[in-house]
């Protein structure tokens, strides 16, 4: 890697703030994409201001599939690196009262991120070089009662990605799966979570710089939580159907 | 709902916790409810706790520009942050407390001071402005033109929201300060030292308060920021290490902060210094935040916590104030595991700490004998027209705060301003503020 622009998409959130960070530090010119771009001015001026990063804005909604052939078209230059950060939980209790709610959260989580890694890994691919990095999260690992529909997405983004990463790896372009457990953000904020097994965003930024730059193909943040999916997942059913967790 | 605390883990009371990102977030919060901002949670007692909501601003911190020395940031960025950035440029906060995890709202909240007060006083020195939400959700930027602005620099949050604020930084050659150490043997003798060396950049005094053999031994320490000239030949002038932290995984006996350990401890302490008097050259870190090398200092004390107490005494009554304070410390007999004495220079400002004498600062665990004696340090201060420190406060009683007129006029521009039922904390209902 040399110090090729980042991509960062749904840049808003607290964890891309985080992920920004990381690769500005690095020294990594910075593409900042999230709807209504306006708010990410403070960002950019953040990122320029501690490291001297080159920051560019740029306006994306990761619903608006249309748009993306051309967002990704018309951005200042093919990313190096691209992550995606987009993503939104919605609560159960709304996705399982109002199916279009459970939409949103699918599509938001699983067919937005899907599409625009679509035109960005097709770009790369021609181009011979890149990193994706998708956001996708332990609760894709195994469907529970209190957050199926999230996790069902997110299972889907994480299936998608292996996928990527099995068709690209011979292109010369790498993709992270990056499965973080429970991080410090508006996402989670009013749920309790448990101290150990929640991570800070900026651990989660500089796992994802480190991935990047190691080739890492599937990481967990915190680490805890690859041994605590690995329980999980093997539960046999009918033990786990009848569990509260 | 999460249970917090401030510093000191003492009291702990259980509040709704909102995080702000934005100028939109504290907005919406301001409107939806009274609270108090929370910075990084290192007042010590209960002043950054609102039990319905405590707005967590460490959410912002985002630094908005820099240009010649001149920052602007919001007001969740940590010193330690605008240190880690600037330093390596030749640049360091021009007033720092003795953590760097403390926030840059939280700072300006608190005016807090440093080891420099005698000579640039509070953090106001370096505050061009500040922009501060009010109730009813409008923004206005503060400068020294503004009362309101004197009013927010010590007026722990109580005011409105601090947002951002633009500050001046200090051009440092290196990152080591040159520190002169003197071993002491008694109070007197301290405070003759602090006068002869008024025109060190730094200096702070760790004394012995109990009541063991070396009681008013004292460690002065003078500092001023090394130049190129200072550094031996291939020292990196301005290299700023990352530091990993000790953890601090358990507490201490509780026997350890009573008679003999404590004597021992205090002894021990004195009798290492002596033997390194004279000067040195320590990096930035080691001199300024020695006790932000462990990680979770505070969890020392065990689970039920310390309570702080620092309080300032006018120079003319501070040598009798002093050996009155450091004789009831000593006979109570649970004396303070770290006193730390400092000359304090002019007074600024509508309702800040610092006032030109003395100030005594003292840990003890929070147990009932500690609070016993605390009342007794309250009244000896108060005799000697005395005052304290509300960033380090966590059970003054309303009478012991309202001693000071300051308090009273500040409790009167509250209710005039329509602030007193927006902006409350666990300390300001407490103090009646």
């Amino acid at each position: 890697m040399s110090g090729g622009p980042v991509l960062i998409l749904g840049a808003a959130s607290g964890m891309a703030r985080a992920v920004a960070r990381s690769f500005a530090e690095a020294g990594h010119p910075i593409q900042l994409a999230a709807r209504n771009k306006a708010r990410l001015e403070d960002d950019a001026a953040d990122l320029r201001t501690r490291y001297g990063a080159e920051v560019t804005l740029h306006e994306f909604d990761a619903l608006a599939l249309d748009s993306h052939g051309d967002f990704v078209a018309t951005l200042p230059a093919l990313p190096e690196v691209a992550v995606c950060a987009v993503g939104a939980m919605g609560t159960q209790d709304g996705s399982e009262a109002d199916p279009l709610a459970a939409t949103h959260v699918m599509r938001s989580n699983f067919e937005g991120p899907a599409s625009v890694l679509a035109h960005l890994a097709n770009a790369m691919e021609t181009r011979g070089s890149g990193t994706l990095v998708g956001i996708s999260s332990v609760a894709g690992d195994r469907g529970r009662a209190t957050n199926y529909v999230y996790g069902a997405a997110k299972a889907g983004f994480t299936a998608y990605l292996s996928g990527l990463r099995n068709r690209l790896t011979k292109k010369g372009v790498h993709v992270v799966t990056v499965l973080p457990g429970f991080v410090n953000t508006a996402m989670t904020e009013g749920l309790d979570t448990p101290g150990p097994l929640t991570a800070e965003p900026e651990e989660v930024g500089k796992a994802i710089l480190n991935a990047v730059e190691k080739k890492k193909n599937i990481i967990y943040t915190r680490s805890i939580w690859r041994v605590v999916m690995a329980v999980i997942r093997n539960i046999p059913e009918p033990i786990f159907k009848k569990l509260s967790i | 709902m999460s249970m917090l605390s401030g510093w000191g883990r003492f009291p702990k009371v259980e509040c709704h916790v909102v995080t702000a990102r934005s100028e939109a977030d504290v907005r919406a919060a301001v409107l939806a409810s009274p609270l108090i901002a929370r910075g990084n949670g290192r007042a010590y007692g209960d002043a950054a706790m609102n039990r319905g909501l405590t707005l967590d601003m460490t959410g912002m911190d985002r630094m908005l520009s820099f240009d010649d020395g001149v920052l602007v940031a919001e007001a969740g960025v940590l010193l330690g942050d605008i240190i880690h950035t600037f330093l390596p440029r030749g640049w360091f906060p021009m007033v720092t407390p003795g953590t760097k995890y403390v926030s840059l709202g939280g700072a300006i909240a608190a005016d807090v001071h440093g080891k420099n007060h005698h000579i640039d006083g509070s953090f106001r020195a370096c505050v061009d402005w500040i922009d501060l939400m009010g109730p009813d959700g409008t923004v206005t930027r503060l400068g020294a033109q503004d009362d309101l602005f004197h009013w927010t620099l010590g007026g722990m949050g109580l005011t409105g929201v601090i947002l951002r604020a633009q500050i001046r930084l200090r051009a440092v050659e290196t990152t080591f300060i040159r520190q002169e150490t003197r071993a002491l043997t008694s109070l007197s003798e301290t405070l003759t030292a602090f006068e002869s060396t008024l025109d060190a950049p730094y200096s702070v005094a760790w004394i012995d308060c109990s009541d063991g053999p070396h009681h008013g031994h004292s460690l002065l320490l003078l500092g001023q920021h090394a130049t190129k000239a200072d550094l031996s030949a291939g020292t990196p002038p301005l290299k700023v290490r990352h530091k990993g932290k000790l953890p601090v995984p358990f507490g201490a006996p509780p026997f350890v902060f009573r008679g003999v350990w404590l004597r021992g401890i205090n002894g021990v302490y004195w009798l290492r210094g002596a033997k390194r008097a004279g000067t040195r050259l320590v990096d930035w870190d080691s001199y300024f935040y020695p006790l932000d090398a462990l990680n979770n200092w505070n969890r020392a004390y065990g689970r039920r916590g310390f309570i702080q107490f620092q309080c300032a005494l006018p120079l003319n009554t501070a040598t009798a104030g002093l050996a009155e304070l450091m004789q009831a410390i000593a006979a109570s007999g649970s004396g303070s595991t770290l006193s730390v004495i400092k000359r304090f220079g002019p007074q600024s400002g509508h309702f800040s700490f610092p006032m030109p004498g003395y100030t005594l600062a003292l840990d003890f665990p929070a147990t009932e004998r500690s609070l016993a004696l605390m009342e007794q340090l309250d009244a000896i201060t108060l005799a000697h027209q005395g005052r304290f420190y509300l960033a380090k406060d966590a059970r003054m009683p309303e009478a012991v705060a309202k001693a000071d007129p300051r308090a009273v006029a500040f409790a009167a521009m509250r209710a005039q301003a329509g602030l007193t039922d927006r902006f409350t904390s666990v300390q300001s209902e407490r103090l009646g503020l």
